[in-house]
């Protein structure tokens, strides 16, 4: 039986989900497994809700579509719970993975979940904000979601966000983005 | 227009020299391939709707990593008209397109298979305006199939690549000297990250070989005429040799194929058929949506359902013949398309399929589908009911509806 982990992010056009989504993946990739990283392919506007997605499996799969049943789904814009349904679709005993200061009851209150599903909170945006002095929540989140799915290694995605983003931003830059990633990791709550 | 192809990421295609993997979306993969193959001359426009392949290319013009003349010109026109002539005077020539910039170029695509020159052409599949829309459909190719040129179609990256490398072999065969399209789905691939598995440099410089172009505009030696004139007393001649030497490049595209699985242990012919040798119900699909059909077909057998598919992989030359054997055991088949012909009430890849399986004495029964039109997804539970529908018409014993939209708003 194929089994493919399948993850929905939620964001705003902006804060670097589809960045997110395709670090994910080549990550996932550059450690053996197949997987994919895509955005939703809207118009790409900034501040508008926008969604992108993950597949990771040990082996191959050709879903050249989108994720509708999620076994994780990530929010990166924690105002976008009042105005859409991010556990749609939300397969049994998933997970939320929120990005938020609020505790895991506060959220778990606000969603109304069903039975069953795992709420973990993360402060991406502070943590990001005091790593990089900028709100990019998407590579704390990253940690998050290693943390959550474990389906990925954390050293792994720190080698290959290093040599990626090695060849494009200063060592400063690199240096905050790892430094958020391993703060994601640790300081998840759930 | 909104420019969704121009954002730039850091992490594509420079990390992955010694790999024998790599993590790639299609744009990245393609773009891959035409380092490798380091073509004499490319001639592009990169704006919208081009493709970020040719932009990760010109890196690697400006960065030393190919030889390639790059000639950025002002249209699209402009570019298929740089190629024919680069083409003609004997550079391998390679160009990218999408969309509207292939419609751009259309009055150039028949000059270059008319003057038989080997270019190779990258096309990322996107919708024709209006509505505005540059999503994936298959307006693009499946309206330039009659334009002469050879055209393959890819399910994802990978096949992208693999196409890409063996297009140069086919396009500059002496016995083809044919412009080449490879065809993959804008965005659903074009724009996803994937594992994509690629061959070391040496070994594409060695399977691609060295362009010998039998004539061309720059030897003196040998003057020639291109573009000559052939009015009422010899068009008729110079089309039906044009149309019998792409008939023809059907074998040296297998034989291509051939050689190609033995450098990378990946096997393509004239079309990829996906457990139906003891099928009852088939779909006929091309590029990304036969993936996800795949996925049906798998679970559908899983349940005891026979079930199967054929994807089209060389759509010009079309191999009816080959198709048609594939199919005729079949109860019932849906043709199913990513572009609509308007007026025509059946679309491109259901006219081909059903004329090829004109005159059998038992032919299985027939439905036709318009799908995913503008980028819109196609589900796992969508290509299920096409097969549900399948199954009932194989139990009715007839066709009440040839032709209809699939997930479409009445």
């Amino acid at each position: 039986m194929l089994k493919v982990t399948e993850i929905r992010w939620h964001a705003r056009g902006g804060q670097g989900a589809m960045l997110g989504a395709r670090a994910l993946a080549r990550a996932a990739i550059s450690q053996g497994k197949y997987a994919q990283g895509m955005p939703e392919f809207g118009p790409e506007r900034m501040g508008a809700p926008m969604r992108a997605y993950n597949r990771i499996s040990d082996n191959k799969f050709s879903l050249y579509c989108a994720v509708v049943n999620p076994d994780v789904v990530v929010v990166l814009d924690p105002s976008l719970i009042s105005t859409i349904d991010v556990s749609e679709g939300l397969n049994k005993g998933g997970a939320i993975i929120i990005n938020t200061p609020k505790s895991v009851d506060e959220i778990r209150k606000q969603l109304k979940l069903a039975n069953g599903s795992k709420v973990y909170t993360i402060d991406a945006t502070g943590i990001s904000v005091a790593a990089l002095g900028r709100p990019m929540p998407n590579t704390p989140m990253l940690g998050a979601i290693v943390k959550v799915t474990d389906v990925i290694k954390l050293e792994g995605l720190l080698d290959d966000i290093k040599h990626s983003f090695g060849e494009k931003f200063s060592g400063k830059v690199v240096e905050g983005n790892l430094n958020s990633i391993k703060q994601g990791y640790e300081k998840l709550n759930g | 227009m909104t420019n969704l192809q121009t954002k730039k990421e850091p992490g594509s295609v420079k990390d992955i020299k010694s790999a024998r993997f790599a993590a790639m979306t299609g744009n990245n993969a393609i773009a891959e391939a035409m380092r490798q193959i380091n073509p004499d001359v490319v001639a592009a426009y990169p704006i919208t709707p081009q493709t970020e392949a040719v932009e990760e290319f010109a890196d690697f013009v400006a960065n030393g990593k190919v030889k390639t003349e790059y000639v950025a010109v002002e249209s699209e026109h402009s570019s298929m008209s740089a190629c024919i002539g680069a083409s003609a005077a004997g550079a391998r020539t390679i160009t990218t397109t999408s969309s509207a910039g292939f419609a751009l170029m259309w009055e150039m695509l028949p000059i270059a298979s008319g003057l038989r020159t080997p270019i190779v052409m990258y096309v990322a599949n996107r919708a024709f305006s209006a509505p505005l829309n540059i999503h994936c459909s298959h307006d693009d190719t499946m309206g330039g199939r009659d334009t002469g040129w050879i055209q393959l179609y890819s399910e994802n990256a990978q096949e992208g690549y693999d196409n890409m490398i063996q297009a140069i072999r086919i396009a500059e065969d002496q016995s083809v000297r044919l412009p080449v399209m490879v065809c993959l789905d804008g965005f659903i691939i074009s724009h996803s990250v994937e594992r994509v598995d690629l061959l070391d440099d040496e070994t594409v410089r060695k399977f691609i070989g060295e362009n010998k172009p039998p004539y061309h505009l720059l030897n003196v030696a040998k003057p020639i005429t291109i573009g000559a004139c052939a009015l009422q007393d010899y068009y008729t001649e110079h089309k039906r040799q044009h149309s019998e030497a792409l008939i023809n490049s059907k074998d040296k595209i297998l034989q291509v194929a051939d050689e190609f699985a033995k450098i990378s242990g990946r096997k393509y012919g004239l079309f990829e058929s996906y457990k139906l040798d003891d099928a009852e119900y088939g779909l006929v699909i091309i590029n990304s949506a036969a993936g996800v059909a795949k996925m049906v077909v798998d679970d559908l057998r899983g349940k005891g359902v026979k079930a199967g598919l054929l994807k089209p992989r060389v759509y010009r030359p079309f191999p009816g013949k080959e198709i048609r054997d594939a199919l005729k055991h079949l109860k019932a088949i849906a043709v199913m398309d990513r572009v609509d012909a308007f007026g025509a009430g059946r679309t491109p890849t259901f006219t081909e399929v059903a004329s090829a399986m004109y005159g059998l004495e038992k032919q299985p029964l027939m439905i036709n589908y318009v799908y995913g039109l503008g980028g819109r997804d196609i589900r796992l539970e969508d290509i299920n009911n096409v097969y549900e529908k399948l199954m009932d018409i194989a139990k009715k014993g007839k066709v009440d509806k040839v032709f209809d939209y699939l997930t479409v708003r009445e």
